[in-house]
């Protein structure tokens, strides 16, 4: 409309100016990558309602204009229409460059089914799929996909895993900024507010190098929505209610966005729930309290933009009562007790032992394209990740947190995307990082990690070639330098006899020695190189397959360095080991996709191959004051795992979808010949949806999903002597959980509410049939079962 | 117009820098690299001590560096005798503090969420918990130890932090988290 009337405006003026109406435009077009002339271009000349098109040398004339502003529409098949105007008082020869790549357009429009790289063997999971979340935790959502399940502490700290990898194996990108949070620990989970997001990629094959050199798990890209260009403001608010929990979430989020190109968002939600409930019993003190806001301001045009972006995240989260246990005594009584310790009424507070944290994250970027070359784009991103895990403690000291630390993490780097060859795209890319992490002291215990400098230095740089139009290929290769210092003190006894440190690394020592400890100064510096070579074919049938092979190097994280002490709620002593080196992983994954709305499926087979694997296992048996304790200390294997995830998804009739998928994997330790500890086990999941657009976009679906008892697991049962019973007695940490199966429905509807918004109604149901099980990849399956039957209600109003 | 834009940009640039570089700043004001903890709660030391006037007998368990490091040391300063009646208290230590910490008398203090649990191999040993908190309850600091025939055995004291109370008087109905585990020989002659 504006449009218009500024054309009309000018139109006028035109007309009122039209004495001298003598003037010639000449236009050049050409291609801004690589400068190509285009020709046979429509170009229309607003304030005179003519169209010329552009000749072979991607020249054209217009004549006999009159002084005043012109305004011309360029359009070209494969390009993005372009408006221009000059202000004319003479003849004029102007350059006029469009922008010929249709996959850079395809960057700004909202596309669920674009991967991130055109050879990447990835999944997704879009806005709606993570509304449905809203309540849950990121890695609920994914656990959606197949080959990703979680490694979980209770029902709320979520760990993503990718093909049984997790932790420091997996690189989190949130808004193009690699998470830390402490994100090496089991119970630690990632600090992101799902409702912040517009999508979520998992990246399993290789095109993970951008991000890392260490994505031997793969990689999990939370990206935001983008928006287009237009003159406009909108939002909308989500109301959760849930009745397992007797809690809920609240999101809103508000969009403004300019034509200029210029836009802004606000977003922010809260999160609370009480005692969770398994079947037949509330799971006491499992509460949490969650505060996410995030703000996002910027501006995109084809050349030129930025983008700025904040977050945090503010989560309380109480920790199942029955899980703080003392010894291994403990440890036995709760694995034969079949229901938790502990078991009070419904309340929504959040006693000890819980974990309070707070994760900030900003960033700031902004790109510039340059003519014939290509777009550079540069991003300066910082984090401050403060964790505090309480427990139970005596006296003075128990609303002082066991764990209290704190990690600042802050990054520059730079991209720079060539395209001016045809067919060929290159990125080369520069990082350096400088990380610290404070044991803030105070906490009344020898802190569990240390501080820590952390310097970090990258370069890569990536290739996409099209070997012809139908077949891609991809290569790249990053170097990654880094460098840890930090400052620990060792028990003495420790330090000179039982790891023999002393002699192994003399240079750490410090003169101070107080009592019984000595005070020392890791350093380590690691060169790390890391590859990948992709390949992919598109046939004509709606079919493409794709092939990785990637490289991925990983230097120890600082808990497998230095990690020392007692791990409540494990029953366990965790060493860390400053002998580790770092592991190397060769990872090879295909996959075969039909992308067909009557017919598709995805089967991708993949293959690990994981030279020095850290792993953290039982080795031994301590005594302490407490009793004893089996001691778990890192080793490193070689190890393999392979597998195959299948998804299918079929039309029925017009109203009616089928989709599923099945995960199996296979994980071996190869040194000793057992499998791999903690490895998920088969799963599929079935579902049924029925979607009518006519009556108010009814979609109703019902979900089956089984997970197998997993057969395959080390043993690593050890006895101990209980004095009181004067008995050896025997400890199943290592048995598996049966198989369980589990029912769920989900169903919503949409009204047109009032003239520009709309409101969507929800209804859900998880575990139907209220199936008491046990989850093998839950830290807390000795204590207690998995939630019992919930109830959903979600309300949406978009505005 | 163009100019106001990249005005506004640099504008907008500036002040995320700004409020960055506030980030970094607080970030590091309460640092504290130079000095470091101790372990507070650390109990090194167990002493249970049973006197009948002139007979003491003294059982001590110490692990002065605490987890890890070196073993933890037991030591009993001798035979009880049989068919006694012994006034027994027990004392817990912190002595990586100097003066040693008195973790006793916090478990006392918190008396409601602590209980000591005595178990002999013995069977002729009886111990009864003289002292209770503020609920009614036993809780285990001060105890009498009567001995019955001459016997060798075993006697493991342990310290249930969040116990049920009331229980049988078994660590095993107790449930709650163990602070104290500790087993010594004893003899009665």
């Amino acid at each position: 409309m504006k449009q218009f009337i500024i054309g009309m405006a000018l139109t006028l003026t035109c007309f009122s100016y039209s004495q001298t109406c003598t003037f010639t435009f000449l236009g050049e077009l050409s291609d801004f990558h690589d400068g190509t002339l285009i020709s046979s271009a429509t170009i229309h000349i607003k304030e005179i309602d003519k169209y010329v098109v552009s000749d072979f040398d991607g020249k054209f004339k217009i004549e006999n204009l009159c002084s005043g502003t012109i305004t011309l529409t360029i359009s070209h098949v494969g390009c993005e229409t372009k408006t221009v105007s000059y202000q004319l008082d003479n003849d004029m020869f102007k350059k006029i460059y469009l922008e010929h790549h249709l996959e850079e357009l395809n960057e700004v429009t909202v596309s669920t089914n674009l991967k991130t790289e055109s050879t990447s063997i990835e999944q997704s999971i879009n806005k709606s799929v993570i509304e449905n979340y809203s309540d849950k935790s990121l890695g609920d959502a994914l656990n959606s996909l197949s080959g990703v399940s979680s490694l979980n502490t209770g029902n709320t700290i979520v760990k993503p895993m990718i093909h049984g990898l997790h932790s420091s194996r997996l690189l989190i990108i949130n808004n193009n900024v690699r998470m830390y949070d402490q994100e090496w620990g089991d119970e630690h989970a990632p600090n992101i507010d799902i409702n912040s997001s517009g999508k979520v990629v998992v990246v399993k094959g290789a095109n993970t190098l951008r991000y890392g050199s260490d994505a031997i798990g793969g990689l999990i890209l939370v990206q935001p929505q983008r928006y287009a260009a237009v003159d406009s403001l909108f939002g909308s608010s989500m109301l959760s209610l849930n009745s397992n929990g007797f809690g809920g979430n609240i999101n809103s989020e508000i969009i403004k966005t300019y034509k200029s190109g210029f836009y802004g968002r606000l977003q922010a939600s809260y999160k609370k729930f009480g005692d969770f409930k398994a079947p037949d019993y509330y799971l006491t003190n499992s509460g949490l309290k969650n505060l996410n806001a995030s703000a996002r301001i910027g501006y995109r045009s084809f050349e030129k933009g930025f983008d700025a972006y904040y977050s945090v995240v503010d989560n309380e989260i109480g920790i199942l009562q029955s899980s703080h246990i003392g010894n291994v005594g403990d440890l036995v009584a709760a694995i034969n007790r079949t229901e938790p310790r502990v078991i009070d009424d419904f309340s929504y507070n959040i006693d000890y032992p819980k974990q309070n944290i707070l994760h900030h994250l900003a960033k700031i970027e902004a790109y510039k394209r340059f003519k014939n070359l290509g777009k550079l784009t540069v991003q300066y991103d910082l984090q401050i990740n403060r964790r505090k895990e309480f427990d139970l403690r005596r006296g003075d000291l128990s609303d002082t947190p066991v764990i209290d630390l704190r990690l600042f993490t802050n990054a520059l780097q730079s991209n720079l995307h060539m395209d001016f060859i045809e067919g060929l795209k290159l990125d080369i890319g520069a990082l350096v990082r400088f990380q610290q992490n404070d044991a803030v002291s105070g906490t009344g215990v020898s802190p569990l990690i240390p501080d820590f400098k952390k310097f970090e230095a990258s370069i890569y740089t990536i290739g996409n070639y099209n070997l012809n139009a139908s077949s891609k290929i991809n290569a790249g290769v990053r170097y990654d330098y880094s460098r840890i210092e930090a400052d620990k003190r060792y028990n003495l006894t420790d330090w000179n006899e039982t790891y023999n440190y002393d002699e192994l690394f003399p240079e750490f020592e410090t003169n101070t020695i107080e009592n019984t400890s000595i005070l020392t100064n890791p350093e380590f510096t690691y060169h790390n190189i890391s590859a990948n070579l992709g390949y992919s074919k598109q046939f004509e049938s709606d079919l493409s397959v794709f092939a990785n092979y990637g490289l991925a190097t990983r230097v120890p994280n600082p808990s497998e360095l230095f990690s020392d002490g007692l791990h409540h709620s494990a029953a366990r002593i965790e060493t860390g080991l400053l002998t580790l080196y770092k592991e190397r992983a060769h990872k090879f994954a295909a996959s075969i996709e039909r992308n067909n709305e009557d017919f598709g499926f995805s089967i991708s087979p993949y293959f690990k191959y994981i030279k020095d694997y850290m792993q953290l296992i039982p080795v031994g048996i301590t005594t302490t004051i407490r009793g004893a304790f089996p001691v778990w200390e890192y080793n490193q294997i070689n190890a393999q795992i392979l597998g195959v995830d299948i998804d299918v998804t079929k039309k029925i009739t017009n109203r009616l979808n089928y989709v599923g998928n099945l995960s199996l994997l296979r994980g071996q330790n190869l040194s000793d010949d057992i499998p791999l500890i903690h490895m998920p086990a088969t799963n599929l999941t079935n579902s049924i949806s029925y979607y009518n657009d006519e009556l108010n976009q009814l979609t109703m679906r019902l979900i089956h999903k089984t997970v197998l008892q997993q057969k395959r697991y080390p043993d690593y049962n050890f006895y101990t002597y209980e004095p009181i019973l004067q008995e050896d007695v025997y400890v199943d940490i290592s048995s598996t959980t049966p198989a369980y199966s589990l029912f769920s429905f989900n169903s919503s509807m949409s009204f047109k509410a009032f003239k520009t918004g709309s409101l969507k109604l929800e209804f859900n149901v998880e575990n139907i049939f209220n199936t008491n099980y046990r989850n093998n990849l839950n830290r807390l399956r000795y204590y207690a079962d998995e939630l019992g039957r919930n109830f959903n209600i979600k309300i949406k109003i978009n505005y | 117009m163009k100019n106001i834009k990249s005005v506004k940009t640099i504008k907008l640039l500036a002040l995320l820098l700004v409020t960055s570089i506030a980030f970094v700043s607080c970030s590091s004001d309460d640092d504290d690299h130079d000095d470091h903890d101790h372990e507070e709660e650390l109990i090194t030391t167990v002493t249970y001590e049973l006197i009948n006037g002139t007979d003491i007998v003294t059982l001590v368990y110490q692990d002065l560096d605490g987890e890890g490091g070196a073993d933890g040391n037991t030591t009993v300063s001798g035979p009880l005798t049989a068919n006694t009646v012994y006034s027994a208290t027990i004392e817990l230590l912190n002595e990586t503090e100097n003066p040693a910490e008195d973790i006793t008398e916090e478990v006392e203090a918190e008396g409601d969420e602590h209980e000591f649990f005595y178990t002999s191999s013995i069977s002729d040993v009886t111990i009864t918990k003289l002292d209770e908190d503020s609920d009614g309850n036993p809780v285990g600091i001060v105890t009498t130890f009567v001995t019955g025939d001459a016997g060798s055995g075993s006697l493991t004291i342990e310290l249930i932090h969040e116990p049920t109370k009331p229980n049988d008087g078994t660590s095993a109905s107790a449930g709650g988290s163990t602070d104290v585990d500790v087993t010594f020989p004893i003899e009665v002659q």
